[in-house]
């Protein structure tokens, strides 16, 4: 009999079985997967005019009125344009757009001053070469070098002298929706606008909408 | 020709490099994780091009549904008891241990004041009872909102360094927003991180 056992041990499996770990392993895995959020959201800034109507007034005449494009984001997804400042006694000077690459983002783009410059147009090419020297050579350009380059070029100081700003007056009605603000915002990030504001509806220009027929 | 030895299968697997492989990836997942808290309402944000991360840390996130309702929520757990003990005293409201432990694990939380305690003794079922509530915005007799009550709540515990959320649903309306705003505001916050998905330029 002693004899017999000792001879068992001797064979004694010495390998592990992994499988029970491998099995706990996958739910751990799963559970870890299915409860996180990888991907952080993306934010946007937005700094609004505080409501103190004496600073906000001095803002929004600061601008020249070539220089300036005021946006109406309505309801139903539509959106309306006025190169320059509103004229409230003249209905035809509101140009309905689209969204998108085809419709606002080309008007900004083509949007030509009284002195015949396309401020927009030439900040963006301004930005397009950064991006490209930036890519090119990315060591030269850290997150704080960029950042300060591009906040230059949005204050119009580009390498071959200084350009006009753009300002843009973004206007939506209770009809719009929150989805189309942050798209107006998004436009003003693309085409590299650095002063835009978001401004309330007021009674001259709701009455200029309805003119027209538009929610 | 010489003689074929029949070699005898071996059925075991060794199981060793795949564990390797499950130890790595779980290790991955554990570092980089973040939960998802489960917030009151569901909110599918619009996308933007916008790169900007949200802040990670003393951050009041406020929460806007489709129908206008507003939750209010701050990051850390330690925050939000602080948050919801100070607006429990200023309106008179008596919490149990219990209640407040609940208030602390809430992800956002958004009723009236009047139903705050009986909202947090529900402790599970809180985000089903509050999804159909939301922080009320209009002020009574030109005094602040309860909303502007809770945002200065938060401003005063956590000072000039906090930040400002907004994460509202692409569909909410505008006037929904401007009022939320305007409410802002009104009480000099003009500074928001608007919160949104991640859209490539060249999509539309």
């Amino acid at each position: 009999m002693a004899k017999k056992k000792a001879s068992r041990q001797k064979k004694m499996q010495t390998r592990v079985d992994f499988t029970p770990m491998v099995d706990m392993m996958m739910l751990l895995i799963t559970f870890f997967m299915l409860c996180t959020s990888l991907a952080k959201p993306q934010t946007m800034n937005l700094t609004m005019p505080s409501n103190d109507e004496n600073i906000s007034d001095k803002d929004r005449n600061a601008a020249k009125a070539s220089q300036t494009v005021t946006i109406y984001v309505c309801g139903n997804d539509k959106i309306y344009h006025v190169d320059g400042l509103p004229k409230y006694d003249d209905p035809t000077c509101l140009k309905e757009t689209t969204w998108g690459q085809k419709g606002i983002r080309s008007v900004l783009f083509n949007h030509i001053t009284e002195d015949g410059s396309q401020p927009v147009k030439d900040i963006m090419m301004a930005k397009d070469a950064l991006d490209k020297k930036k890519l090119a050579n990315p060591a030269a350009y850290p997150e704080a070098v960029y950042d300060a380059e591009l906040t230059k070029i949005k204050k119009g100081e580009l390498e071959t002298g200084k350009v006009p700003t753009m300002t843009i007056i973004i206007k939506c009605t209770d009809e719009a929706s929150y989805k189309n603000m942050v798209d107006a915002l998004d436009e003003m990030t693309i085409c590299s606008i650095g002063t835009y504001v978001i401004d309330k509806i007021n009674e001259q220009d709701a009455k200029l909408l309805s003119s027209r027929g538009v929610k | 020709m010489g003689k074929v030895k029949v070699k005898k299968a071996d059925v075991w697997i060794d199981m060793t490099p795949m564990s390797d492989v499950m130890v790595l990836l779980l290790t991955f997942f554990m570092l980089t994780s973040t939960f998802v808290k489960n917030e009151a309402v569901k909110v599918i944000t619009p996308g933007s091009v916008s790169e900007v991360k949200v802040p990670e840390t003393n951050v009041l996130t406020i929460l806007c549904d489709k129908d206008g309702r507003i939750f209010v929520g701050m990051d850390n757990p330690k925050r939000m008891g602080e948050l919801v003990q100070g607006m429990a005293d200023q309106y008179g409201v008596q919490l149990t241990k219990g209640q407040m432990e609940t208030a602390r694990s809430a992800a956002s939380i958004g009723v009236e004041m009047q139903d705050l305690a009986s909202a947090l003794n529900l402790e599970e079922k809180l985000n089903e009872y509050q999804a159909t509530k939301g922080i009320p915005t209009d002020s009574v007799d030109g005094k602040m909102s309860q909303f502007q009550d809770w945002v200065k709540m938060a401003r005063d515990n956590n000072g000039s360094e906090m930040k400002l959320a907004i994460k509202a649903d692409a569909g909410t309306p505008y006037k929904t927003i401007k009022k939320m705003m305007s409410e802002l505001q009104d009480m000099s916050e003009n500074r928001y991180y608007l919160i949104t998905a991640l859209k490539s330029n060249s999509e539309d």
